[in-house]
């Protein structure tokens, strides 16, 4: 039996979208993150931990943190550190900025076949601000690679192999692929670890493990990042307002929930 | 011709919910563009898909019919709908944004290299004129303006349902959006209504690898929980305080003929189950009536209700956001209000 694996954990940095104000977007549609207090996407901690466990149990894993992002996103690297993880990539250049899930997926496959050799790649679901779970299938297709999406739960691994109970709308389902494979992590699954003290110490003020890339490091071609590599547009950003209606007041006496009652069912809405 | 395809979902044969929804959208958009409705179906047994689907206005399914395409595999579906594509040029496909069409659709995509909208809440047809400043040799600038005809508007909700963002995919083919169950309304276009299956030689695009990925066990439940057909909706949040007062919504629900709905904040108090949660992360519901008990209306639940005909806030609170969008507001306490709707229910129903 091998006594590790080599596991590449995806992690975006996100805007926290509870604390959204009105200068998150730019005039042009794309976001101004650097208005916005920023965390790691929350199902990215399910899959740093769904790795960490494997590492625990195979102590020779080797994690790999990959994040592409502004230059801040090292935070996140960081925060994989303080965990357990052996290293971390940085992502960043001008010409990645603007970048649909197409060419996100592009570049982080791109950078994945950089880093070479690994068993699997693991990442969350959905991020919390585009909110569109696509970019984990569009690198698993990217990289050739079967995918495993929403994983609850990773119930038996072997030397070529991983076994894993997904969570779907409507039931689970349990599934077995051949490495190297991508595996998206549902926000079910367990929750991440808190730092660790000896780890924490380690890395504080020491950046020897954390490696910076560039667009021209992983070799991509430029139409096919950033806005020009992007085929979706953003025509327009709006705001949600709220659209008051014209409602009619009422208290808890009972002559109000009387007239309630007989208004809805005068009008029909009530049977 | 280019076509407005839809991906079909089956479990067992049977075409899901949020597929019937999509026929019955992409019918209307069909006619808007003058071209015809196809669908794709990827399963086994599927003797009676005509009969399920043509009433939705679809003029051509294209059908792989396989004892090894059941249950559903990320792969060779993948293969066989990005083979169907290139064959037969749709401008545009449609996916429901489930557990499938959500691992699918974003594969297809990244194989085909077109760009997908995720979890659309409203489709449209529009033109639009793109821009672009260009600097001259002689350093002057100048505007390009390229305009498009009948583009597919993607609107969506991103950033946790605070912004509402449209999305167009402007060159690449065909447009793909994807679209949550309950989002847009199933409608029979006419029961007579007749297309033809195309069968698809599945086995032309895929290859035994395909099957890298192992089914060791699956276990669907059916739910029992209709939220979306049902026409009156007594939804509870945080402020139903209790379990036990949640008891109180399911009698109300009972007696008119109703479901019972929650809010997140009512879900994680594990005052009901999950499968009850409406809004941006549960269900979307557009019921005759939506009752909210004690919820206060963020967006994100707003999201999944706000379509509702008629909507009845009951809250303590004068000033919580979901009585702007409500049509009655009872000021008062959920477990004071409710016991007096059921009694004067039955006082003037017959
Ligand atoms: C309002 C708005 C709407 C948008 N709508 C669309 C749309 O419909 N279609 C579209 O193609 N693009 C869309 N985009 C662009 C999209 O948000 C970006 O491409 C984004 O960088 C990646 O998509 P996501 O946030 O949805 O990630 P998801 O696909 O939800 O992320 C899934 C997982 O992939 C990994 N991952 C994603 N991004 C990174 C990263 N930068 N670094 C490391 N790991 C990562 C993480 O593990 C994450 O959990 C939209 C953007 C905005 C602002
Ligand atoms: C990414 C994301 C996705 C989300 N998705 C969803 C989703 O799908 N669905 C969803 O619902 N939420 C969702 N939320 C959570 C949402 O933001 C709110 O936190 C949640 O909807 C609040 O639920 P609530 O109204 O029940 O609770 P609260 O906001 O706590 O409101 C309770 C209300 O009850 C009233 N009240 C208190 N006591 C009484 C009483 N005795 N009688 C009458 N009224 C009383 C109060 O005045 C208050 O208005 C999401 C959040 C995020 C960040």
């Amino acid at each position: 039996m091998k006594k590790g694996f080599k596991i590449i954990v995806l992690a975006k940095q996100v805007p926290d979208t509870h604390n959204v104000g009105k200068d998150a977007m730019k005039e042009d549609g794309t976001m101004n993150r650097a208005a916005l207090p920023a965390i790691i996407n929350p199902e990215d901690l399910n899959a740093l931990e769904q790795a960490l466990r494997i590492k625990d149990q195979y102590p020779e894993t080797q994690i790999t943190v990959l994040t592409m992002g502004l230059p801040k996103a090292v935070e996140v690297l960081k925060e994989g550190l303080y965990r357990g993880v052996d290293k971390g990539i940085l992502l960043t250049d001008r010409k990645l900025g603007g970048s649909d899930t197409l060419a996100t997926s592009y570049a982080i496959a791109q950078a994945i076949k950089t880093v070479g050799d690994y068993d699997m790649v693991l990442c969350g679901r959905q991020a919390i601000d585009g909110d569109t779970a696509q970019v984990g299938p569009q690198a698993a297709e990217k990289l050739g690679i079967p995918q495993i999406t929403y994983a609850e739960e990773i119930q038996e691994i072997t030397e070529s192999s991983i076994t894993v109970k997904r969570r779907l709308e409507s039931g689970v389902e349990v599934v077995k692929a051949p490495f190297p494979v991508l595996v998206t992590v549902h926000g079910s699954a367990a929750a991440c670890r808190t730092r660790n003290a000896k780890f924490y110490m380690k890395n504080k003020n020491d950046e020897s493990n954390i490696i910076t890339w560039g667009a021209a490091d992983i070799n991509v071609e430029d139409e096919k990042v950033g806005k020009a590599g992007s085929p979706t547009t953003v025509k327009k950003i709006d705001a949600v307002v709220l659209q008051a209606k014209e409602s009619k007041k009422l208290t808890s006496s009972d002559q109000d929930v009387d007239t309630l009652i007989k208004d809805l069912l005068s009008n029909h809405i009530l049977g | 011709m280019n076509n407005l395809f839809v991906y079909c979902e089956t479990e067992q044969g049977v075409v899901a919910d949020v597929s019937l929804e999509l026929l019955s959208k992409g019918r209307k958009l069909a006619n808007t563009l003058g071209c015809q409705l196809e669908a794709i179906v990827v399963d086994y047994n599927l003797y009676n898909i005509g009969k399920q689907i043509y009433k939705y206005g679809v003029d051509v399914i294209h059908v792989a019919d396989d004892r090894k395409l059941a249950p559903y595999q990320t792969l060779p579906t993948q293969k066989i709908i990005c083979d169907i594509i290139k064959q037969e040029q749709p401008q545009i496909i449609l996916f429901g944004a489930s557990s499938v069409g959500r691992d699918l659709a974003p594969r297809v995509a990244s194989a085909l290299r077109c760009g997908l909208t995720a979890d659309c809440t409203s489709l449209e047809i529009g033109d639009y004129e793109d821009k672009k400043t260009v600097k001259e040799d002689n350093g002057e600038l100048r505007t390009i303006v390229t305009p498009y005809k009948d583009l597919l508007y993607q609107i969506r909700p991103a950033f946790g349902g605070n912004i509402i963002a449209t999305i167009l995919n402007l060159q690449a083919r065909p447009q793909m959006a994807t679209v949550r169950e309950g989002v847009m309304k199933k409608e029979v276009y006419d029961e007579n209504y007749k297309g033809v299956i195309k069968p698809f030689d599945w086995k032309k695009s895929v290859t035994d690898l395909d099957f890298v990925v192992e089914i060791i066990s699956r276990q669907i439940e059916k739910s029992k929980i209709n939220l979306k057909a049902a026409p009156v909706i007594v939804a509870g949040g945080y402020g139903v305080g209790s379990k036990e007062n949640f008891q109180l919504l399911h009698e109300l629900a009972d007696v008119l003929g109703g479901e019972v709905g929650a809010s997140r904040a009512a879900v994680d108090a594990g005052f009901t189950e999950h499968e009850r949660q409406i809004g941006q992360t549960g269900v979307t519901v557009r019921p005759k009536l939506y009752i909210a008990c004690g919820i206060s209306g963020q967006v994100q639940h707003r999201a999944g209700m706000q379509e509702s005909a008629i909507i009845v806030s009951i809250n303590t609170d004068e000033n919580a956001p979901i009585n702007a969008i409500a049509d009655y507001v009872v000021i008062g306490d959920v477990a004071e209000v409710l016991p007096k709707m059921i009694k004067y229910y039955k006082a003037n129903s017959k």
